[in-house]
């Protein structure tokens, strides 16, 4: 599993594009993981791309007026509809090129955003340009909670977090629900291609981004992308704790493409305990041991449901 | 020569707007806009039309939908009314902010509580300060008309602004009526292709819709404020290039039998017609009576307005929405703002009628003329009255 961590560190200066799309200067906090997450994703797009943006951390820190971090061509319209203004974008521009008033060039268009932007209030508008097959790929940076405006939970907050809506307190151990799937979620929408990804496995990241953007019809990644500041963790720890969300189990990295699973990075065999995901991060701190064997009970169950998938699915081409 | 045909005003509205070749077209169904975009629909299909059409999960989408493709440069259209108009809501400020000529037919419907699916302006009202410029058509060649005109309007590089073409909902969109269409070839001599300021297109790359912290956002406001004060120039060039290329003639605000007249009413979209039949009854029995119809609402006709009321007596403001507890309705409210301490100033009533589809026939409009002939001697106990409510 570690090797591919290791070859990308060794053959990173030959194997990336060394043009930023994503410029330094942005605002983001020290250790972001979601910019990160968008220089990786960027550097894999390449030059013909058009970058729609839901409100979040990611659009305040990158676009303050008259600056900008994007040297891609980029739109921010509001926090719901990063989805619905690229089913926008890829109509105009297949118009705009049908009718000859463009060059005649393919553009992809990308839709990212945040979980909360993307799980919870953009939900629907995501659901339906998945639906209406625009050709499109749409990139969830997810922080596991609205850390934009302060740390709330979101749909996508793992069970346990203790944030600014959902705190721990007496009567409370915090979130008290389970991170809503997504993934599966824009499976169910028969999406040709869906992946899991994480800014700590860069390379393999970056090779589900190539591999979406290659593929005409929605596509749809789901990127881990830790934020220390939420997480509460030093600015050093993001891509290690990435890491050890993946060797826990608590979010592994698999891709789908036309119904068949695959798990793209290695994961340890057995998994390590879900404590040692949990300790380093302060979100964690106050759950009782008989919280942690829940979660780890949890995170057994979906590791068991995801294998089970990988093992016994067959693509839509072998069903058909 | 244009030819005259029979049609329903939502299909030719739709006709107008594919003899403007939008790119994009992003629509959600409410009633009444409906048979716009879905005769829309039926003329892509056809292939008369070459333009995306994006069947939008909702309006909040459609409008999204729309920004997305004319941040591409592509002209964008959509339709909507009352709830739907409400659920775009979000978007719809953002719209006239990042300066994209849109273009919307509105079928003016009630907003619900209760749900009500007939015509009034309280859709439109409540979206009145959103930075769209907005105008009324009163029939069916005025919404044609109008749809071929907005675009040129919004698209003008000295505007860059989206614009609500107001037809009331039933009284105009399932109205059928003999209308002139221009043909294609004069329609693309009026409407230049869309020349995009800038667009998302990675041989020029923009960043669109950015952060404005407080010390640039006042003046991203004052730009927008000077963008729709200045539209009015065009405006009005636009309306005489139409003039001159099809006859047909507007005005911010239009004067039927005002010439001399104490009593002026103040009418606007499909209420108008009705207004000017009675005038002409009145006329006919010696009252002194004229009609002002405004097509322009925003930007808000202020010097046309002043110029049309000289000279009269008594002014009669018809509203079709209501300002809770407000000094007026919406529209007299405005026009009462504007005439405040100009010499010899008309005494103003204010009517707020036909809420929610509720008919004003031709009597109605005589019975409030004669109140508000009797105002001018009896100062009125209130500023404005819901005509015709059951209870008052």
């Amino acid at each position: 599993m570690m090797n591919i961590v290791e070859n990308f560190d060794v053959y990173a200066p030959r194997l990336v594009d060394k043009e930023e799309f994503y410029a330094p200067g942005h605002r983001a906090c020290g250790g972001c993981g979601e910019a990160l997450a968008i220089r990786l994703m960027c550097k894999a797009l390449g030059r013909d791309t058009v970058v729609t943006n839901a409100t979040g951390c990611m659009e305040v820190t990158a676009c303050m007026y008259p600056t900008t971090a994007w040297t891609l061509p980029w739109i921010h319209v509001a926090f719901p509809n990063s989805a619905s203004v690229g089913a926008g974008v890829e109509s105009g521009l297949k118009a705009l090129r049908r009718k000859g008033k463009i060059a005649d060039r393919y553009v992809k268009t990308v839709s990212i955003g945040g979980d909360g932007g993307t799980v919870d209030i953009g939900f629907q508008a995501l659901s339906g340009a998945m639906e209406r097959g625009h050709d499109m790929l749409y990139v969830c940076l997810d922080n596991e909670a609205y850390m934009n405006t302060g740390i709330q939970r979101s749909g996508a907050t793992p069970f346990g977090a203790s944030t600014s809506t959902a705190p721990a307190g007496e009567e409370s151990f915090g979130k008290k629900a389970w991170k809503k799937n997504v993934t599966e979620i824009i499976l169910a929408h028969n999406v040709p291609y869906v992946a899991t990804a994480c800014t700590s496995y860069p390379l393999d990241f970056m090779n589900k981004v190539k591999k979406a953007r290659n593929i005409k019809g929605p596509t749809y990644i789901h990127c881990l992308a830790p934020c220390p500041t939420g997480w509460r963790l030093p600015m050093e720890h993001c891509i290690k704790i990435g890491r050890l969300s993946l060797e826990t189990g608590v979010f592994p990295l698999y891709e789908v493409e036309n119904g068949k699973y695959r798990i793209t990075v290695d994961m340890p065999e057995p998994l390590r305990p879900v404590t040692d995901y949990l300790k380093p991060q302060g979100r964690f701190r106050h759950l009782t041991p008989e919280k942690i064997e829940e979660i780890q009970a949890r995170v057994q169950m979906e590791y068991n449901k995801l294998m089970n998938k990988v093992d016994s699915l067959q693509s839509w081409e072998e069903l058909a | 020569m244009a030819k005259l045909a029979g049609m329903e005003i939502a299909f030719a509205a739709a006709e107008a707007v594919a003899l403007c070749r939008p790119d994009v077209i992003a629509a959600y169904p409410i009633t009444p806009n409906t048979h716009i975009p879905e005769h829309l629909s039926d003329i892509v299909a056809e292939g008369r039309l070459d333009a995306e059409f994006i069947c939008t999960e909702s309006e909040h989408s459609a409008m999204s939908a729309c920004c997305g493709a004319s941040g591409t440069g592509a002209r964008a259209f959509t339709a909507s009314s009352s709830q739907g108009l409400l659920y775009m809501g979000e978007i719809i400020p953002i719209v006239s902010a990042m300066r994209f000529p849109i273009v919307m037919a509105l079928g003016n419907r009630a907003n619900s509580g209760p749900i009500n699916i007939w015509n009034d302006h309280s859709d439109i009202m409540s979206q009145r300060d959103m930075g769209w410029m907005a105008i009324f058509a009163a029939n069916g060649q005025e919404v044609v008309d109008m749809m071929i005109q907005a675009f040129k309007i919004a698209e003008h590089r000295d505007v860059m602004l989206p614009i609500f073409v107001n037809l009331d909902g039933f009284q105009l969109t399932h109205m059928v009526e003999p209308i002139f269409f221009p043909t294609q070839a004069q329609v693309d001599k009026f409407l230049p292709e869309y020349k995009p300021y800038a667009a998302l297109h990675p041989d020029n790359v923009v960043s669109m819709g950015s952060l404005g912290m407080p010390d640039i956002f006042n003046e991203f406001k004052k730009a927008q404020d000077e963008a729709m004060i200045n539209s009015k120039k065009v405006i009005l060039e636009v309306w005489k290039d139409w003039e001159k290329a099809f006859g047909r003639k507007y005005e911010p605000v239009m004067s039927y039998k005002t010439k001399g007249a104490d009593v002026l009413l103040l009418t606007m979209g499909s209420m108008t017609e009705t207004a000017s039949v009675a005038v002409d009854e009145m006329r006919e029995k010696g009252m002194s009576v004229g009609l002002l119809d405004m097509k322009l609402w925003r930007p808000f006709p202020s010097e046309e307005l002043k110029k049309a009321v000289k000279g009269a007596k008594v002014l009669v403001v018809m509203d079709r929405a209501v300002s809770y507890g407000g000094p007026a309705g919406p529209v007299c409210a405005e026009v009462k703002s504007l005439l405040y301490g100009e010499p010899n100033a008309p005494v103003i009533t204010n009517y707020i009628i036909g809420l929610g589809g509720r008919d004003v026939t031709v009597e109605d409009f005589v019975k409030m003329t004669e109140k508000s002939i009797k105002a001018k001697k009896e100062k009125p106990e209130k500023a404005y009255e819901i005509y015709g409510a059951r209870g008052s």
